[in-house]
């Protein structure tokens, strides 16, 4: 399973050598990275290529990184029926940086597409209906950015003096709370905040950790 | 006589309406009594389920994925399960699959009978959802015995699920299993030759071969177009893989197909529950690795270590290691995907829902196109959508 899903890798950016940037096979499922502005062409090739077939397009995603440069990873979900595989098509995306709509190649596109845009605020050139999709009439802002807050910036109620549903900014009665839950129990890789004292010693030898508490004395 | 120029009337049909199926408003441009238009505007369930489930622990997102396809619940947790084993590579022990599997085909079979007989009630027939809803209560009772709750089971878990099966649950489920087939009989002499439900779906909401796949329709309604396509056949998961059944396949791709597809996989999942029952084996239903799984309570009043596991899973929960998976099950409906992301925390850094109801309902336009309004509601119908995994 794993050897032809390599082999696939390695026909798909033989083929597509100025598109393709990256390929890996993970948990049996391939990943391929392109080039944002090639999103469509790929697209085509994995559906017309005698030994890809991807008819079907399955899911359409985004993941944000706001750490990132380019903040938004798009992600296309493609199955095809008649070799029975699946191929992950991921590209990079910036802030305000449109992308070519895939409705052209599959249909299905047009609503994963719509729910992008309205979830995360990634524009699709060429879509012919770009509405909001999932949020209430009017809604401002995109939900599934990580810098929205969870409770969201509005509420809304019945309004008895004014017969109608109004909107106000959410008042919390109590603070929202975020738990810290990194801790060295199990599955820790990376240094806890406060804890470099401990490790500093091993790692980088004590002139490093001199330096660091001299800094702190400062 | 002079030629009188008509106007298209625009009617909305819902959010508040029976056959809608939950909270859809369907804005229809009607030419006549034939629809132009149909613009659907989803949404007015969304209750930011994937949003939240960054905001929890793994253990703590699962009972977000009951309330998506609130008819058919433990499918909607198989997929996320399985998901989450994939990143930390755990396999269930084998009765943990074995029980899995046949709670998901119960999950079949308690969605099918949903929406065959309100699909019926669509049409004109009352009788079929009366009698279906008395079936359907047993198999919540079975839902219940095992976790506690009749719908938001919240019962598989990371590794297996949560508690093995009551005594004398499987007794039971073993006479249901030999009784229901006359139930579907029943069912079939009410509907399957019933000339007036016939008359509303035969040839109605036609779906080609090509519609479907390049549409994104899954299960059962791209069967009905004579795809055979099933994941527990051709990317089997759990025990999947030793069952004995068939796919169903229909030839005309109309509301009717779909409807016949339906009853037979009925009679299908009934089967895959007979070899469960059957060659189920003894043993853990839960993986005894207790960083992910917590440990027996007796064990937690004598060891220190275990009361430890027990404490952390419970505040903390397990942590995942990075990485993303696209994994996806047969539910009821069609294929229901999480493609989940994580960062090596002990919550999901993303967990995008793939719902199947979610591409039924942009095919409906397409679908319902040049139809008369009466055809709309069986259309709609026969996709067997559910606005809790539509809006999320």
């Amino acid at each position: 399973m794993t050897q032809a899903l390599q082999d696939l890798a390695e026909h798909i950016a033989a083929a597509l050598p100025n598109d393709v940037v990256r390929t890996n096979v993970m948990f049996g499922e391939l990943a391929v990275n392109v080039r944002a502005g090639a999103i469509v062409k790929v697209l085509t090739f994995l559906r017309r290529d005698p030994a890809c077939q991807c008819r079907m397009l399955v899911d359409v995603t985004a993941v944000d990184y706001p750490e990132r440069e380019d903040r938004f990873e798009l992600v296309y979900n493609l199955v095809s029926l008649s070799q029975n595989h699946r191929v992950r098509v991921k590209a990079t995306v910036g802030e305000g940086a449109p992308v070519d709509t895939a409705t052209g190649v599959h249909s299905s596109a047009g609503w994963f597409e719509r729910e992008i845009w309205d979830m995360f605020g990634i524009r699709f050139s060429g879509h012919s209906d770009l509405r909001r999709m999932l949020t209430d009439y009017g809604f401002e802002g995109h939900p599934l950015r990580k810098d929205f807050p969870l409770s969201g910036h509005t509420e809304l109620r019945y309004d008895q003096d004014q017969k109608r549903v109004v909107y106000e900014p959410v008042t919390l009665v109590q603070e929202f709370r975020s738990f810290d839950f990194a801790s060295p129990w199990e599955g820790m890789t990376e240094l806890l905040a406060g804890d470099e004292k401990a490790t500093v010693d091993i790692e980088a030898g004590e002139d490093a950790a001199a330096a660091k508490s001299g800094n702190g004395d400062a | 006589m002079s030629e009188v120029s008509i106007k298209n009337m625009t009617m909305n049909f819902g959010p508040q309406h029976p056959a809608a199926h939950g909270v859809l408003r369907l804005v229809l441009e009607m030419d006549g009594e034939v629809v132009a238009r149909a613009d659907s505007h989803v949404g007015l369930l969304h209750r930011g389920t994937e949003k939240l489930i960054e905001h929890k622990t793994y253990m703590q997102a699962l009972p977000y994925f009951d309330r998506l396809d609130y008819v058919a619940p433990m499918s909607q947790e198989h997929a996320f399960v399985l998901a989450v084993e994939k990143l930390i590579g755990i396999k269930p022990p084998p009765r943990g699959q074995y029980i899995r599997v046949m709670y998901a085909e119960i999950s079949r079979l308690l969605n099918h009978l949903l929406n065959l007989t309100t699909f019926a009630m669509d049409v004109g027939a009352m009788t079929p959802l009366l009698w279906g809803f008395e079936e359907r209560e047993h198999m919540m009772e079975f839902y219940e015995r095992a976790s506690g709750a009749r719908l938001h089971a919240n019962y598989f878990r990371t590794g297996g699920v949560h508690q093995d099966l009551p005594a004398g649950l499987v007794d039971d489920i073993s006479t249901f299993v030999d009784r229901f087939p006359n139930f579907i009989d029943d069912m079939e002499t009410l509907l399957t030759e019933n000339r007036i439900f016939k008359q509303r779906t035969v040839d109605i909401g036609i779906l080609t071969e090509d519609e479907a796949l390049d549409l994104g329709m899954t299960g059962p309604v791209l069967r009905a177009s004579g795809i055979p396509w099933d994941l527990r056949k051709s990317q089997p998961y759990d025990v999947y893989e030793q069952m004995d059944f068939d796919v169903p396949i229909g030839k005309t791709g109309d509301c009717y197909a779909r409807y016949l597809v339906r009853v037979e996989e009925m009679r299908q999942s009934l089967r895959i529950i007979r070899q469960c029952l059957d060659e189920m084996p003894d043993g853990p239903v839960l993986t005894q690795n207790h960083k992910v799984t917590p440990p027996r309570r007796d064990e937690m009043k004598q060891s220190m270590e275990a009361l430890i596991h027990h404490f952390k899973l419970y505040t903390e929960g397990y942590h995942v290691p990075a990485g993303e998976t696209y994994t996806a099950v047969e539910a009821p409906k069609g294929e229901f995907g999480v493609f989940l992301v994580s960062d090596g925390s002990n919550a999901p850094y993303r967990c995008k829902i793939r719902a199947p109801s979610f591409t039924f309902m942009q095919a409906l336009e397409s679908m319902s196109i040049g139809h008369m309004l009466g055809d709309v509601p069986a259309i709609l119908g026969s996709l067997d959508v559910v606005f809790g995994e539509v809006d999320r």
